[in-house]
Order: C-alpha cells, then structure tokens, then sequence
C-alpha cells in the first residue's frame, strides 16, 4: 500500500508559508505629517476598516512595525527623523509613500520639503492621490500584499539583492545657476526659474 | 489715548522730525528710525496705553518700487482699554540689519523676534537667547530674503541615502 500524505496534511514551501503569514498580519507604522493622515485615519476607522485586510494594528513605536505608512510632506527638518524610525523597524519591512507629497514633494517646490522620500529611503509601494482616498490606500496594501506573496523569501534575500538607491538620479527640474524668481511662474514647463 | 493724541505726543517728544506718519485704509503707521524705535515704542507702551504687542514682523523690500530700504520691521501695538490700533515701522539695511530688540517691554516678542532673525537675518540687539526657531540650527541662509532662490541652495537634498539593503 503506498504511503501518501493525507487529506489533513499539504505541503508548501517555506517561503510561501512565511510570505501568507507576513501578508495578513502587517502591523503599520503611521508616519502622518499632513492631510494625508486624516485619510490614513479613515482608512483605519470603521467605515473604510483596514482590518478587513489584516492591517489594522497600527501602533505608535516602530520597534512593534512591519509597515511603514509615510502620510504627508516631509520637510528637511523631518527627515533624519524618518530615517532613524525607518532604521528602528525590526525586518522584515516595507515602506507606502502616501500621496503626492511623500512620494514627489507634491506642489511644495520649496527650499525646505524633500522632494520624495525614495531619495533618502527605500519605498515599496507609492500612492498617488493628494490626499488618496482610503480606497486608494486599501489598494495599497492589497498590491503590496500581492508584492509580499511573489517575490517574499523567508530569508529576506529580496531586500539584500536591493543594494542601489530607485529614486530619480537628479531632479527633473534643478535648480540651476540662476535661480531667480519670476512672477507668475512659468506654467507652460512648471518652472518658476527664469532662463 | 487714540492714534492722533499718540501720534501728537510722540511729536511733542521726540520732535516732528523723528515721527513720520503714512496711511493706508484703516492702517495707519508711524515711520521712525532704528535709533529711536525703542523710545518710540515704551513711550506708546507707558505713557500712552499701547500695552500689548499683537504682532511683530519683517519684509525685505529688495527689487520693490520706490523703496529706499531693505528691510521693513513692524510692530502692530493694540491698547486694551480701547482697542486701539497702531502700527511703528523701522528700516534696516545690509549689511548686518540689526534693531533694538523689545524683549524687555514685552515677553511675548521673544519668538516673534527669533523668527524674523530666522527668516530674514534681521539681529535684535538686546534679545537674550537669539537663535533660529524654525530653520534646523545648522542651517545657514535665510529664506525669506528675496535674494534667496525659493528651491533653495540644496540643503533639502544634503542627506545620507539609505538602500533596502542596509537597512
């Protein structure tokens, strides 16, 4: 009689074990700075209820995160700050950059607001929108979910092989030599240098 | 005490001269110097009932028409019995702007002060702990100067990058 697992019993990787767990269970960390957190808080509230996704323990310490959420502009000041909470999030760990601020600097084309956090750290997930609506940011996690179940290994190895900073190598528009300010600005090249 | 008995004892005090008036809308304005801008203003404050500093604040007036100086201070004075309004405006000028600080007329100006040092460089002479209050410390421009170019000089971009893979 050949011996063969039973009804009760499958057999899966370990990797895709760990993935499924990891999915379903993302504890975010709300980094909110703008409007974009009063959507990030509707996204956790009843109406739009992330727990329908597994994600709805946000805690405030990112010694207890696995998901960082980035809601908002984030200002130079801010940023060592990002950076120090991002290092202080145990692995494994994803990041969203939520709206347009935290993804491009949005309309604050200014001296002080970073011009998207991918230049400083690593971001998974960007969601557009100014602010997105929790619809949106549902679709976030559910991409990300799906991102977490495909290329997941239970060792890490896919955040190891990401060794080289994605954000755009130089601003699409630097500042030039001769920054000067004109009025009205410029809309048809969304500058407001003058050549 | 209104604006015109305000406005007839600084006259009286410091010399027609020295008390410069202007107007516009219900915004009137007293023009004196640097030198005599703290006399001016703990006169309005003891003598003539101007107790509370509503709102102290800078412009630089570079590439403005028919301006003679660069940086305008204000200091908007409300008398609390009345409600009366008055304006005292002082100039500063490259290099090194500088006004006497208010601090010992009014607490409040502390960080009013220390933000207009921030933005425009203007230094209070007087004030006791003048350092920025909105701009990191090690910043060194400042950004509200119209010579300054609204992207900045790089300083949003002056951080360590750090990869998926080390972190």
């Amino acid at each position: 009689m050949a011996v063969g697992p039973s009804d009760s019993v499958i057999v899966t990787k370990l990797d895709l074990l760990a993935n499924w767990v990891r999915k379903n269970s993302l504890w975010p960390m709300p980094f909110a700075t703008a409007c974009c957190g009063i959507e990030l808080m509707a996204t956790g509230a009843s109406r739009h209820d992330i727990a329908r996704f597994g994600a709805e323990a946000m805690r405030f310490s990112p010694r207890q995160c696995d998901l960082m959420i980035v809601a908002g502009r984030v200002v130079m000041k801010m940023l060592p700050v990002l950076q120090r909470i991002w290092l202080q999030m145990p692995e494994p760990k994803w990041c969203i950059s939520m709206g347009a601020c935290a993804s491009s600097g949005g309309v604050f084309d200014t001296y002080a607001v970073v011009q998207g956090i991918d230049r400083f750290i690593p971001v998974d997930i960007y969601v557009p929108g100014c602010p997105p609506r929790p619809e949106q940011l549902l679709q976030s996690v559910i991409d990300l979910q799906a991102v977490i179940q495909r290329t997941g290994t239970i060792t890490g190895a896919e955040f190891r092989a990401r060794t080289r900073s994605e954000a755009p190598q130089t601003l699409a528009l630097d500042i030039t030599g001769a920054d000067r300010l004109v009025a009205p600005g410029n809309y048809q090249s969304a500058t407001r240098l003058q050549k | 005490m209104t604006y015109g008995e305000a406005v007839s004892r600084l006259k009286e005090r410091f010399g027609a001269d020295a008390i410069k008036t202007t107007e516009f809308r219900d915004n009137r304005r007293i023009h004196v110097g640097t030198d005599t801008v703290y006399a001016v203003l703990e006169c309005l404050k003891r003598d003539c009932g101007f107790d509370m500093l509503a709102e102290l604040s800078a412009a630089d007036y570079l590439h403005y028409p028919n301006a003679t100086d660069r940086y305008g201070i204000w200091y908007v004075l409300v008398n609390c019995n009345d409600g009366a309004r008055i304006v005292v405006k002082t100039f500063a000028n490259d290099p090194d702007p500088a006004v006497p600080s208010v601090y010992s007329l009014w607490r409040g100006a502390d960080w009013m002060e220390r933000e207009v040092y921030d933005m425009y460089g203007v230094v209070f002479e007087g004030h006791p702990d003048l350092r920025r209050i909105l701009m990191p410390d090690e910043f060194t421009a400042y950004p509200m100067r119209k010579d300054y170019p609204m992207r900045g000089r790089g300083e949003r971009h002056n951080f360590p990058i750090i990869t998926r893979a080390e972190s």
